[in-house]
């Protein structure tokens, strides 16, 4: 299954920034190890020259798996029709193990190279660059996660066999293959419910006091990250039901086509910046203390809170909305 | 926020007018990135199109076809086999195809010769035939004419033309004689009872799969071939060929990298003496490399909606004539046919990633090479 356009498309990519970033690899571990900024040697300044280049790389890589995750999405989507039992993305990604897997692998890269760049931030509007070592160390660190993402999805692509005829049989063995159903597991929508608006409230409520009062930005990155997995639970388990306004169709994917009107771009996009600034607020902690940084951690990590609180707020009024608008009847009285 | 975007137009502005100043350079960079994007763009908007077709033509094919096989080979469906189908829960018509090929030595190709379904719009009479435009215009038929075959026993058999099949199905229906029962049984000398093969139409999609799996044990010599499982052939391989021809075309991709990367390393010192000029007036490492950003991207914006513009004309308003003979394949009786144009979201994000990024990765690092001139290096010459 390795001559689809969109499955060469999204292992170039994989493969160019894993490329990139392990042929860097060896300057940042130089950086790591010989990065004096009150030296004036000629090496100092070589390595000073060189972090331009780490942060443009590393927002490279960034805006590359936004593209890539999106188009894994759709692909799968595309599949769907080659395997038998397949109706959509749920179905081509449950092919084999590797499928889903590889998915939130992505998602984590994404959340990662986020992270590093809220960090990157931060420390580059500071006058001494405090954060330099970390910062490299940072990135040697997540050279494996993007290593493991573009393994997974190799091998996920690498064991896609499509049900195709053969010349001796037509449909028969059709029937001895199992078949995928869009069903994912999902948790009873009132449960789904309470969990969905309790950690978006939380992930709000944090967000906000850490804008306002300055502390708990520890709190903001971890309900953040639960708010993620409650949210995407509950699209799993009730937002998508009632937009499909079908009691059955679980599926996270298909409300990003066309025959829903890309409502899920209203939600998965406030999502995943909310999150990604969550997270950030969260990275940017450790380093409140380092004297450099006094005025800038709190500054940009309330700029930041209030875009998770934002974006966290604005998906849970858009999934509200979505329900209500729908004439499906989940709960009854 | 306001004063970000303020920045950023100033940076855009400026860009653009350096980007003029070197017209002769960026034109050509404009020129071949344009023709990437053009050559991978017709490559995926005809495949897409192709595909499309197959799907709509193949959306009112009947959903399970039974063919029996006798060592392995197609053969004919003997008398009785109607009868043994019996009453299949969820089949709602079962019938008998008549279809053949003859070769004519006119034209060196094969015709399909086939019976209409009792129910069809297309009812022909005995003696007369109904022929497909691509046919009737190479052998120059028009309704009523006569034309005569000579079948495979040897016998001569003279018909008239009723009519010539629409325009419109010419895509199935290029080599296509339509014919009667009776006629078809004279010309191939085909006994009452027997046919070619069964199809089965069936109203519910989830049932095809079980009626299927009854068929293969009530008739075990026979297969059934489901209509998905055609479509699902098809688009693989419209997939792979496109996927053969975007690796093929791989080579220009890499060339086109290497093209851009020269150009972007190979700074004149004209262009050396202006980011210098730049960074002594204050500018920073990072807004240089902010301005060869929007450069880059300018660029490929153009690049990319001018190749893609260039690929939509050349596949849907003259036929793609560069690829036609190896994505549509090949026949002497080969379908004159328009394709439907579309435009696809996850097509023009698959382009993307083969264009731009490509592009993107070849030029980060001579963009920072040029960003970090000193000054004073530059200008003392």
């Amino acid at each position: 299954m390795l001559f689809q356009p969109a499955v060469i498309a999204l292992l170039l990519a994989s493969l160019v920034s894993l490329a990139m970033l392990l042929a860097a690899s060896p300057f940042a571990l130089e950086l790591v190890r010989h990065w004096d900024i009150h030296s004036g040697s000629e090496r100092q300044l070589a390595l000073e020259r060189r972090t331009y280049l780490f942060s443009t790389l590393l927002g490279f890589v960034f805006a590359t798996q936004l593209v890539s995750l999106l188009l894994f999405v759709f692909n799968a989507d595309k599949m769907a029709v080659m395997f038998v039992g397949a109706m959509c993305a749920v179905g081509t990604l449950n092919v084999n193990p590797f499928g889903f897997p590889a998915l939130i692998a992505q998602i984590v890269v994404f959340f990662l190279a986020a992270a590093w760049l809220v960090v990157n931030h931060a420390d580059n509007r500071a006058e001494d660059y405090p954060l330099v070592r970390v910062k490299y160390i940072l990135l040697l660190a997540m050279l494996p996660f993007l290593l493991g993402a573009f393994a997974l999805q190799l091998e996920y692509f690498l064991n896609l066999k499509a049900n195709v005829i053969t010349s001796c049989c037509g449909s028969l063995f059709s029937e001895d293959n199992p078949s995928l159903t869009a069903d994912a597991a999902a948790l009873p929508p009132r449960q789904a419910m309470a969990l969905f608006y309790g950690a978006l409230a939380l992930a709000v409520g944090s967000a906000v006091a850490y804008a306002r009062k300055r502390h708990g930005g520890y709190l903001v990155a971890l309900f953040s990250a639960a708010a993620f997995v409650a949210a995407l639970a509950g699209i799993l388990s009730f937002v998508s039901l009632y937009i499909y306004e079908h009691p059955h169709h679980h599926c996270p994917f298909c409300i990003l086509k066309p025959e829903y009107g890309y409502q899920g771009y209203w939600l998965y996009l406030p999502l995943f910046a909310a999150t990604a600034a969550g997270l950030g607020v969260g990275a940017l902690q450790p380093f409140a203390r380092v004297a450099s940084l006094a005025q800038i951690v709190p500054e940009t990590g309330r700029r930041l809170a209030w875009i998770a609180a934002g974006g966290f707020a604005l998906f849970a009024l858009v999934a509200s909305f979505m329900v209500w608008r729908s004439n499906l009847i989940l709960l009854e009285g | 926020m306001k004063t970000w975007i303020e920045k950023q137009k100033a940076l855009i502005d400026f860009t653009l007018a350096s980007l003029a100043r070197r017209k002769i350079k960026n034109l050509g960079l404009l020129l071949v990135y344009t023709l990437i994007v053009f050559l991978l763009a017709s490559v995926m908007l005809f495949t897409h199109a192709l595909r499309k077709e197959a799907g709509k033509v193949l959306e009112n094919s009947p959903e399970v076809i039974v063919q029996r096989l006798v060592a392995g080979r197609h053969d004919l469906i003997p008398p009785g086999y109607l009868e043994k189908i019996g009453r299949i829960r969820g089949v709602q018509k079962k019938e008998g195809r008549l279809w053949g090929y003859y070769y004519d030595g006119v034209l060196k190709a094969n015709y399909t010769f086939m019976v209409p379904q009792p129910d069809a719009l297309m009812a022909v009479e005995s003696g007369k035939i109904a022929v497909g435009a691509t046919m009737a215009r190479m052998r120059g038929l028009v309704p009523g004419n006569t034309i005569s075959f000579r079948s495979y026993s040897g016998k001569l058999f003279s018909f008239e033309v009723s009519s010539v099949l629409p325009n419109k199905s010419e895509l199935v229906s290029a080599d296509l004689v339509l014919l009667s029962e009776a006629d078809f049984r004279a010309f191939f000398e085909l006994p009452p009872g027997y046919y070619n093969d069964i199809v089965l139409s069936v109203a519910n999609p989830l049932e095809v799969r079980n009626i299927a799996t009854k068929l293969s044990t009530l008739l075990p010599d026979s297969r059934p071939i489901l209509r998905e499982e055609v479509l699902r052939t098809y688009e693989s391989i419209f997939n792979w060929r496109e996927g053969i021809v975007l690796v093929l075309l791989s080579g220009a991709i890499l060339a086109f990298a290497i093209f851009a990367w020269e150009k972007a390393s190979g700074l004149s010192a004209e262009e050396k003496r202006e980011i210098g000029i730049l960074k002594a007036i204050g500018w920073e490492t990072g807004d240089v490399i902010k301005m060869k950003f929007w450069e880059g991207a300018l660029v490929s914006l153009a690049a990319f909606l001018l190749g893609y513009i260039a690929a939509y004309l050349h596949v849907f308003r003259f036929s793609s004539w560069l690829f036609e003979p190896v994505l549509k394949g090949w026949a002497v009786l080969y379908p004159r046919f328009e394709l439907t144009p579309e435009v696809d979201g996850f097509q023009v994000a698959t382009l993307f990633l083969f264009t731009v990024f490509p592009y993107a990765v070849a030029t980060i690092v001579p963009i920072w090479r040029a960003a970090i001139t000193d000054p004073d290096a530059v200008m003392r010459g």
